[in-house]
């Protein structure tokens, strides 16, 4: 006789939840550190508040009614939650403003590798400090976060999800071909993309950027390489990284776009080369926190505690 | 960062285009051509499986890049892989196929208001008809597809054909073009990032 759980849960035991534990205590600890003081938030919100923090949001799965009919969602992420927070309980406070949290969420997901309906997340906030500046300070203590709860291989991969599309606008492609060309890049279909790009009739130069971008990763050297214009904000992102010793571990990545509608700017993924997914990502989102009413820029992170946890055993087993 | 690549290579109608190209690119493919039986050649990195394998491997990073039917990539489009590069050889058709004898799939919806439809590709056959606003029941087969309309199971099929011959045996014609299916390189999100310049220089012998 089997009982189900829904598609996408599952139990954990006493063994994997004393490493899960473990893991997810190190990154608090080392958030704590930094200054992130920890936050929790109700799992159920009204699912009008976290629309107006992203249009679809942020892929609720699972959405039910209180008494009154109003419809509640179980939160998709922490972010829209924290800025929802920055803008009433912090509305008067002076940035910049530090948070982390580790908490679950639920998401709509096909099935795939490693992806559950319901995970759980430690991550960072950083409200208040624009610019490549903030970004470092997220990008930098993720790392360190890893290095503590156990992981020795990881990177984590910049990009910057504004570039492609405000591209297109300069080369003067109309609005209504912007989706399908973003929706292309988003899922690397870069045979798809390039005729998409054909299809435009551009000039050599500007078609050979719009196909060439989409592939061009690596270190420092690529913001070079590139050649085009609007990677200033990397060029500055990069040399702070330096400054604080983590910029070898760091992989620009100009075709880099996040599906969450909320991001403005800088975008970033977590790998780790023993598994084939990311660990998490996150990004800059300077709208955000000014739709709940206070105008403000942040960034952050969040890591998917479970993901850590099967790179590092897989770390483990590869040695 | 010289790490040697895994490759996902299918067997089937692509493998002999793949080996070909495997073989330009300096890979050794001797082994694999002369053991069809053994699926791992860890020397050079290769790996042989079905077709519709080949992203599921990627995706989950057993293998770092692949090699595999546009038509399974449309199956299969939520995978998470990248779609590195249009091969170009393996070329097919996805069509529409129905009795070359009047119009079943135009009857069927005129009188019964939707039609039966057996494919392999149940995902790119129901977002066909979708697309094109007419209601269709997919019928998933496994095997020889063109015998479902012979005994009255369906309507129409969807189908790859290449040249058209197994269709005009079996009294079928093609009605419609859903798109035109080459092999295609695909990589693993991640491999993509860490693996860059292996990736890379592949790509570039490839366009070469």
């Amino acid at each position: 006789m089997t009982h189900p759980i829904p598609p996408g849960t599952r139990d954990v035991l006493p063994e994997e939840m004393r490493e899960l534990r473990a893991i997810g205590d190190r990154m608090r600890a080392c958030f704590e550190r930094a200054g992130y003081g920890e936050v929790h938030t109700p799992a159920l919100e009204y699912e009008d508040v976290l629309r107006r923090g992203e249009a679809r949001a942020a892929g609720a799965r699972y959405r039910t009614f209180d008494e009154s009919g109003a419809v509640l969602a179980l939160r998709s992420d922490m972010t829209i939650p924290v800025a929802r927070v920055v803008a009433t309980r912090y509305a008067d406070a002076e940035p910049p403003l530090r948070f982390s949290y580790l908490a679950r969420a639920w998401r709509a997901t096909d099935r795939g590798v490693g992806e559950p309906r319901e995970f759980l997340q430690g991550g960072l906030e950083l409200i208040g400090i624009p610019g490549a500046e903030g970004e470092a300070e997220v990008v930098a203590l993720t790392i360190a976060a890893l290095d503590d709860a156990g992981l020795r291989r990881h990177r984590v991969g910049v990009g910057d999800g504004a570039l492609y599309s405000s591209l297109l606008t300069s080369f003067g492609v109309p609005e209504d071909a912007h989706l399908p060309m973003m929706e292309s890049l988003s899922r690397r279909d870069l045979v798809g993309l390039e005729g998409q790009v054909n299809a435009l009739g551009l000039g050599d130069d500007e078609r050979d950027l719009l196909v060439r971008l989409p592939q061009i990763r690596g270190g420092r050297e690529v913001l070079d390489r590139a050649d085009t214009a609007g990677l200033d904000g990397l060029r500055e992102l990069h040399e702070l990284l330096a400054e604080r010793g983590v910029a070898d571990r760091v992989i620009f990545d100009l075709g880099l776009v996040r599906e969450l509608g909320y991001y403005t700017g800088s975008v970033f993924e977590v790998y780790d080369p023993a598994v084939g997914f990311t660990l998490g990502g996150g990004g800059r989102y300077d709208e955000l926190i000014g739709r709940f009413g206070r105008d403000l820029p942040a960034c952050g992170l969040a890591l998917d505690v479970q993901r850590v946890h099967l790179a590092q055993a897989a770390e483990e087993t590869l040695g | 960062m010289s790490e040697p690549l895994t490759i996902a290579v299918p067997r089937g109608t692509l493998f002999g285009g793949t080996l070909d190209l495997l073989d330009k690119l300096g890979i050794d493919t001797a082994e694999v051509r002369s053991n069809d039986r053994k699926l791992l050649f860890a020397d050079v990195g290769i790996v042989t499986m079905r077709p519709s394998d080949v992203p599921t491997y990627v995706e989950h990073g057993s293998a770092d890049i692949g090699i595999t039917g546009k038509d399974v990539l449309l199956e299969q489009s939520s995978r998470k892989v990248y779609e590195l590069l249009d091969l170009g050889y393996g070329r097919c058709e996805m069509v529409v196929a129905a009795s070359d004898r009047g119009d079943p799939i135009a009857d069927a919806l005129r009188r019964l208001g939707r039609v039966r439809i057996a494919t392999k590709y149940p995902r790119v056959a129901a977002e066909h008809f979708a697309e094109t606003g007419r209601q269709a029941e997919i019928v998933e087969v496994k095997g020889s597809v063109e015998l479902a309309p012979l005994t009255g199971l369906v309507d129409g099929i969807v189908d790859l054909t290449a040249s058209g011959k197994t269709l005009a045996e079996n009294n079928l014609r093609v009605m419609e073009q859903i798109a035109t299916c080459t092999a295609r390189l695909i990589a693993n999100p991640v491999a993509h990032k860490l693996k860059a310049e292996p990736i890379d220089s592949i790509l570039e012998r490839i366009r070469a």
